[in-house]
């Protein structure tokens, strides 16, 4: 006899407990400090902080330990406690030109001032699985210090060495230049303006942005893409306050930027020119900065005369789906009960028989 | 009891005001789908996260909350949102329809007719009843805009000349107070009746969509047809196995694995209800 299943309750204390017990796994084994995710998963806690939108390294440890390493649940978390907190102010845009560098590539031009500083990277190393680092207290070299570079030393945006030619196209702010849509208070409307669309990109799911960007090189909407340069290091955040009148640096961010040079074969009213794609994540995110730069190109076809006709082109179908928050969401609603949708449907299949 | 570490229904009071506003716009325009700036919540995207927003919003400490999930009051996820306003408002909760102040809801309208000191609050997956047929947003506005609601008839023709009847069975589409479209929310089209000159206040929240849309009390909500093709609801030929009732929507259960179904109420409370009176007859 079927009774009405109550104890749903119960269930989800049980469940509750269980999640912690796994996530803690074998009580001998040293419990993962927040601190240790945060020197050792760097690159896991920069993601988080992108696609969270908090610059944090403390809570997306936090988050990331709380979600047993699933960084679309620990981006989740941290997205839900954002949130919920105070807006105190507007920092003033950040000069990237300025940055602190750790690293700065240039893939077209072999020298420039500055020069080409590797940094920290896995580009040109070959991925063989290093069993050293498998045995306790031998996977670091502490001591190196690498030699750096004069501190009068300046790395200019390598774009702007094109934009004194003419050869790139313009990107001075204009005088009447609007302060930018808030996505996190002002829900996305389209067709978006190109500042609300990097908002998007910036916090959309890297794995969907690196797919979209992949689909512009392999011929559904190609814009010849060369990688500008790419930079990663820290910069300065300044505020003003209303009481002072003066920027004051109220911090420190590190962040990873890409310049795309694409191809334009010019307009009637444009002559041929180089045109940009540009990317900006929080860290050290270079596969995500670039493949936002990519798709960033891709959506400004209309505003440039390009066919729309490839999805990274079409701005709902990017913007609308790049949130890992909303597509996590609403695949896994699937789990929640559809009994009565079920029970209609099975009565409407029966009735088409 | 009231968890002291959060604003009283979890959201800020300006989160508060900036939805309340929505609200106002979307009961003065009825059916039509206003956009909010919907917040992350601590709850998932598609789980019910408009409906949150919206009974955060309205929420008082002398509200009584129910929470339905398929009709059901236990089912989990009701559970779930249920313990989130006890955790974050404190506020009394019940089953009971009768006794309800505000009434959160996932895929049902109560059997029990509502009344003028209640609202109800509907969980919303996908607002836009034209997404099926036309998926651009852009789109999809200017024809609310100009009421071209022909794609909609188009497709109730063809599923007519097909099939001989129309082939939506949930979220049937409704035509709200004579202008704009709307979709109902998952309900089975067996609800669709009780949307129409209903006394209580209907509040639709679509969370992850950002849309909040309202259908005001005494409303004309009226289900897409044709007048040789009337709307029908779904009839089962047997009563509920528990309490007997013959004008309810009957949820099908598997009892074994050689073709044994019952058919039972999905709305709980209204069976428990009929089953408790017949109890003390």
């Amino acid at each position: 006899m079927y009774v009405a299943v109550k104890g749903g309750e119960a269930a989800i204390d049980h469940s509750v407990r269980l999640v912690a017990q796994a996530r803690r796994g074998d009580a001998t084994v040293p419990e993962l400090t927040l601190e240790q995710i945060k020197q050792q998963l760097r690159l896991s806690v920069d993601r988080v902080m992108t696609e969270g939108s908090v610059y944090d390294p403390e809570l997306a440890a936090l988050a990331i330990k709380q979600a047993a390493g699933d960084l679309i649940e620990a981006i989740f978390l941290l997205r839900a406690f954002r949130a919920t907190l105070p807006r105190l102010g507007y920092t003033r845009p950040v000069d990237t030109a300025e940055m602190r560098l750790q690293r700065r590539i240039s893939a077209i031009f072999k020298d420039l001032p500055g020069g080409q500083l590797l940094g920290p990277t896995c580009d040109y190393t070959q991925r063989l699985l290093d069993f050293a680092l498998a045995e306790e207290g031998t996977g670091s070299d502490p001591v190196f210090e690498e030699q750096k570079t004069g501190a009068d030393s300046r790395f200019p945006l390598v774009l702007d060495l094109l934009d004194r030619e003419g050869l790139i196209e313009r990107q001075a702010p204009a005088e009447d230049d609007p302060a930018p849509a808030d996505l996190t208070r002002e829900p996305l409307a389209f067709p978006a303006d190109r500042a609300t669309r990097l908002q998007n990109l910036a916090r959309g799911d890297e794995g969907f942005l690196l797919a979209m960007g992949y689909s512009t090189q392999r011929g559904y909407a190609h814009s010849h893409p060369f990688a500008g340069e790419i930079r990663y290091g820290s910069v300065e955040v300044e505020l003003v306050p209303e009481e002072l009148g003066f920027p004051v640096v109220i911090g420190e961010i590190e962040l990873t930027e890409c310049q795309m040079v694409n191809q334009f074969a010019g307009s009637k009213s444009e002559p041929p020119q180089f045109t940009r794609g540009y990317g900006l994540a929080f860290g050290h995110c270079e596969r995500k900065a670039m493949a936002i730069s990519l798709v960033d190109r891709a959506l400004r076809a209309g505003e440039l005369g390009e066919r729309v006709e490839s999805p990274a082109q079409m701005q709902e179908f990017v913007l609308s789906h790049s949130d890992s928050l909303e597509a996590s969401g609403f695949v896994q609603h699937l789990k929640l009960p559809h009994y009565v949708d079920f029970q209609a449907e099975l009565e409407l299949v029966r009735k088409m028989r | 009891m009231r968890d002291p570490h959060y604003t009283f229904a979890y959201l800020d009071e300006r989160t508060k005001r900036m939805i309340r506003r929505a609200l106002l716009k979307a009961v003065a325009i009825p059916g039509y789908q206003v956009p909010f700036g919907s917040r992350e919540m601590p709850l998932p995207y598609g789980w019910g996260t408009g409906g949150i927003q919206v009974t955060a919003a309205i929420l008082g400490p002398q509200d009584v909350l129910k929470v339905i999930d398929q009709g059901a009051d236990d089912t989990v996820n009701a559970v779930n949102i249920r313990r989130f306003f006890e955790r974050t408002a404190g506020v009394a909760t019940t089953e009971r329809t009768r006794d309800a102040t505000l009434i959160q809801t996932r895929h049902r309208i109560p059997e029990t007719p509502l009344h003028e000191r209640q609202i109800i609050v509907y969980q919303v997956p996908a607002p836009e009843p034209l997404h099926r047929l036309e998926p651009r947003e852009a789109e999809t506005r200017r024809l609310h805009g100009l009421a071209e609601y022909g794609l909609l008839h188009v497709k109730l023709y063809e599923d007519i000349a097909r099939y001989g009847h129309v082939c939506t069975s949930y979220d049937y589409p409704v035509l709200v107070n004579g202008r704009y479209v709307m979709a109902p929310s998952p309900i089975p089209k067996f609800d669709n009746p009780k949307l129409h000159m209903n006394p209580a206040l209907q509040l639709f929240g679509a969370g992850r969509e950002k849309r909040i849309y309202a259908v005001p009390p005494y409303t004309s909500v009226q289900s897409l047809a044709f007048e040789d093709h009337p709307f029908e609801v779904q009839r089962w030929s047997r009563p509920c196995a528990l309490c007997g009732a013959t004008d309810s929507f009957l949820d099908e259960v598997v009892t074994d694995d050689r073709g044994g179904r019952m058919f039972v109420c999905s709305d709980t409370d209204y069976c428990g209800g009929r089953r408790e009176r017949r109890a003390a007859a």
